[in-house]
């Protein structure tokens, strides 16, 4: 185990169900279905997972997504979109928490 | 972007023993994936039988003006294997008696054929169901001679199957070279004009997705919704149906996955998606493929592997559509590119 990520272990995904028969088949078969086609289509739904999977840092998830984007026909301009909607809203996410420190620092200071 | 075919440049992989050999070691000598004999096996398919003849396919010759780097063909200006008026006329004589209900003439770009016109006109007479050109587009613009091809093709009621690879420049550009798409978006519109792929005509107008890259096809469906609103949105282009092709690990493709080490990842993905469903609706099992120099093959592919047919009848001078039923398809791992998801066929998805 010289590494902590290896890109072939996306292959064995599905082996985790080995270990939890009840719950792993229960979150394939959820997975399965949140990525079917409903109110927002299934092409929409890949660039929505692309972009989270930048946001958690999930290499599996971004190899799988970029292959998936690329098998719907979807361009790199619209995957670097996505990456950047993920990437706004996390530094988004640090910024507002600036507003925290400012009322703590106008509480603090004379 | 290649400008020389693997032929012409003498590249191992131009030889189909090569290829062959290298389909059946690796990942599949190590058992690591099963073979696609043992696929067929265990889905109580095999041996894969062919049914009736519906779809007669005749490659015209491998001469092309383009070189996509995807070719499965390894067609290319340098390519001078071409079919004769001799050979032409065999195919003319089993179009006759034939029971298909399709002729569909590839290449190479079939239009470069010296012949090619007198054997549409010749075909044209017999009557035909479908007749089907695979026409790579470029080629009606590449020369002043080729211009008048959209009234030839009207002319003879030829149902026109085109490469489209993406609604985009750089996509379409990067499999099938620079210019390709400008050139492609040009002789869409000019078959537009004539009233091909146009709602209410006849004249019907395909397109084929193959993707630009180590990876299978999406949905055939999904993908044709977006490539009819793109080009109509950005081009005012309309055409009938989108094939959705999955690239086969054979010739120029197979050496590119060998030479972007994406080999073993994408025999992986083709294995995964294995679909018992499309085994029964193969194109092999109800199509016969012809060579430039009339030999006879189970399918495109395995006509550039040179696998011919498994029967007593192995050139179209000796044709004879009652032994041909009933043989035996040759199938090797590359077959799993036919069987991948949805299916893969000259005419798209089968499932």
């Amino acid at each position: 185990m010289a590494n902590y990520y290896d890109s072939s272990d996306l292959r064995k995904f599905g082996e985790i169900t080995e270990w939890s028969e009840d719950l792993g088949e229960k979150f394939f078969e959820y997975y399965g279905k949140v990525f079917e086609e409903g109110a927002l289509s299934a092409r929409e739904k890949s660039l929505i997972a692309l972009a989270v999977s930048h946001v958690v840092h999930c290499p599996y998830c971004i190899d799988a997504y970029t292959k998936d984007g690329l098998q719907r026909g979807i361009t790199k301009e619209e995957m670097m979109e996505s990456v950047h909607v993920g990437a706004a809203i996390q530094s988004g996410a640090t910024l507002v928490h600036g507003v925290q420190m400012m009322n703590k620092h106008k509480k603090l200071s004379m | 972007m290649a400008t020389k075919s693997l032929h012409a440049t003498k590249n191992k992989l131009s030889d189909p023993k090569e290829q062959l050999r290298l389909l059946s070691n690796g990942v599949f000598a190590a058992d690591e994936l099963p073979l696609f004999t043992e696929k067929l096996k265990a889905s109580q398919q095999f041996p894969l039988q062919a049914k009736a003849i519906e779809i007669l396919q005749i490659n015209v010759g491998y001469m092309c003006n383009q070189v996509c780097s995807h070719c499965h063909v390894d067609a290319g200006p340098d390519r001078k294997e071409i079919m004769t008026k001799e050979t032409m006329q065999y195919c003319l004589d089993v179009i006759k008696t034939t029971g298909a209900h399709t002729l569909d003439l590839t290449g190479g770009a079939p239009e470069m054929n010296h012949n090619f016109r007198w054997f549409v006109e010749e075909a044209s007479k017999i009557g035909i169901k479908d007749f089907i050109v695979r026409s790579n587009l470029t080629i009606i613009r590449s020369n002043p001679k080729y211009y008048d091809l959209p009234e030839f093709f009207k002319k003879h009621n030829i149902h026109v199957v085109s490469s489209m690879p993406h609604y985009t420049k750089d996509m379409t550009d990067k499999q099938r070279g620079s210019g390709v798409f400008n050139q492609s978006i040009k002789a869409l519109q000019e078959l537009n004009a004539v009233g091909y792929g146009k709602e209410n005509s006849e004249l019907q107008l395909d397109l084929v997705y193959n993707p630009s890259g180590a990876y299978l096809p999406g949905d055939q469906k999904a993908l044709e919704y977006d490539f009819k609103k793109a080009l109509k949105r950005d081009f005012s282009i309309d055409f009938n149906k989108l094939y959705s092709i999955t690239n086969l690990p054979i010739s120029r493709f197979l050496e590119y996955l060998i030479a972007s080490d994406n080999y073993e990842e994408y025999m992986y993905a083709l294995v995964e998606a294995f679909n018992p469903a499309a085994v029964a609706n193969l194109m092999c099992t109800n199509t016969i493929s012809v060579s430039w120099d009339g030999y006879l093959y189970d399918c495109d592919f395995n006509q550039m592997l040179d696998l011919k047919v498994a029967s007593n009848v192995q050139h179209i001078s000796e044709y004879n559509e009652k032994i041909l039923q009933n043989r035996e398809i040759i199938v090797s791992q590359h077959c799993y590119g036919c069987t991948a998801g949805a299916g893969s066929s000259c005419q798209g998805s089968v499932t």
